[in-house]
C-alpha cells in the first residue's frame, strides 16, 4: 500500500497531475448541480409570479 | 424509414433525449474510469525504456494523453456545432457549441497541468516554450476567449454568431498542435514531443490510455449534456413547452 501511494518517490508528480484532474472534473460537476438547481428554482419563481398575476 | 433529423435538432424534443442519456453517460464514465484506472496502475510496468528510462511518472500518461486529445476533438466538435449554426441557423447547434467549451477548456487546462508534472521528472523543467506546448497553451486561450466574446456580447443571437466566427477562426490551432512535433532535422529544432507511434506501445499501457480516452469521452458528452439542459431552459425560459415542463413539476 505504501509502495503504491509513493510510486517509486515520484508521488508528488503522479498526484499532483491525477490530483488536479480529480479536483477540476468534481468541481465541474458540483458547479453543474448547482446551476441546475438555481435555473430551476429562478423558473420555477417565475412562473409562480406571473401565476398570481392572472396571466 | 426516412427520419426527419431537424425534429431532434429543436431545443424542445432533444431536451428530454439528453436527460435520458445523462446517466448512462455517467455510468459508462465511472466503468471506463475504474477499468481504465485499475489497468494503468496495477497492470503496467514501473519502468520504461534502457538508458534514461521512464519511471512510475510516465503513469502521468494515462490522463495526459487523453485530456490532450480531448482538448483538441472538443474544439473540432464545438467549431462544427458553431459553424452548423452559422449555416442553418438552428437554435440547439449554437447551444450546443457553447455547452461543449468549458468542458473542453477544462481538458485543455488539465492536458498543460499533468504535462507540466510529466515534464518536471522527465525533462527536468514544469514548461519550455516548445512548439507542442505553446500550441496548446494558445489553444485554451481560444477556449477563454470564445467564452470571453459570448458573454461580453448582451445580445444572445449576435453573441453565438460573433464568438462561432472567432472560433471558426481559432480551430487552426488543432492542426498546429497535431503537428507541431514533426521537425525536418532534429539538430535544427529539438521539438520535446517526439513522433510517437500506437502501434509500438506496450499492449497494456495501450489499453489504459485508450480505456480512460472513453472515459474523458464519455464525461464529455455527461457535462456537456447537463450544461446544454441549462442553456435550453435559461434561453427558452419564455416558451409553452418550458412553462409547461416546470408546472408539471417533476418532469423537468
Amino acid at each position: 500500500m505504501t509502495e503504491f501511494f509513493s510510486q517509486g518517490g515520484y508521488a508528488f508528480f503522479v498526484w499532483g497531475a491525477y490530483g488536479m484532474v480529480a479536483l477540476l472534473l468534481l468541481a465541474e460537476i458540483l458547479q453543474l448541480r448547482a446551476e441546475r438547481r438555481t435555473i430551476l428554482s429562478r423558473l420555477g419563481r417565475l412562473i409562480r409570479m406571473r401565476r398570481e398575476d392572472g396571466r | 424509414m426516412t427520419l426527419n433529423w431537424f425534429k431532434f435538432a429543436s431545443p424542445p424534443s432533444f431536451y428530454p433525449i439528453a436527460g435520458r442519456l445523462i446517466p448512462v453517460f455517467w455510468i459508462l464514465t465511472v466503468i471506463l474510469l475504474l477499468v481504465g484506472l485499475y489497468w494503468g496502475f496495477f497492470e503496467t510496468v514501473d519502468r520504461l525504456g534502457g538508458n534514461n528510462p521512464q519511471k512510475e511518472y510516465y503513469r502521468i500518461i494515462f490522463i495526459h494523453v487523453p485530456s490532450a486529445w480531448m482538448s483538441m476533438w472538443l474544439y473540432i466538435v464545438m467549431v462544427g456545432w458553431a459553424a452548423i449554426g452559422l449555416v442553418f441557423n438552428t437554435r440547439l447547434s449554437f447551444m450546443m457549441a457553447n455547452a461543449i467549451a468549458p468542458t473542453g477548456a477544462i481538458f485543455t487546462f488539465l492536458a498543460l497541468w499533468t504535462g507540466a508534472f510529466w515534464g518536471r521528472p522527465s525533462w527536468g523543467t514544469y514548461w519550455d516554450w516548445d512548439p507542442r506546448l505553446t500550441s496548446e497553451l494558445v489553444l485554451f486561450f481560444m477556449y477563454i476567449g470564445y467564452l470571453a466574446l459570448h458573454s461580453a456580447i448582451d445580445d444572445v443571437r449576435r453573441a453565438d454568431r460573433a464568438s462561432a466566427l472567432l472560433a471558426i477562426v481559432g480551430l487552426i490551432m488543432v492542426p498546429v498542435i497535431f503537428w507541431s512535433i514533426n521537425c525536418p532535422d532534429p539538430n535544427q529544432c529539438a521539438a520535446l514531443h517526439q513522433r510517437s507511434g500506437l502501434g509500438r506501445m506496450d499492449g497494456n499501457i495501450l489499453f489504459a490510455m485508450l480505456t480512460m480516452t472513453l472515459a474523458f469521452w464519455m464525461y464529455s458528452f455527461a457535462t456537456t449534456f447537463m450544461r446544454l439542459r441549462g442553456i435550453i431552459l435559461t434561453r427558452e425560459a419564455e416558451s409553452a413547452w418550458v412553462r409547461e415542463l416546470l408546472t408539471d413539476g417533476d418532469k423537468a
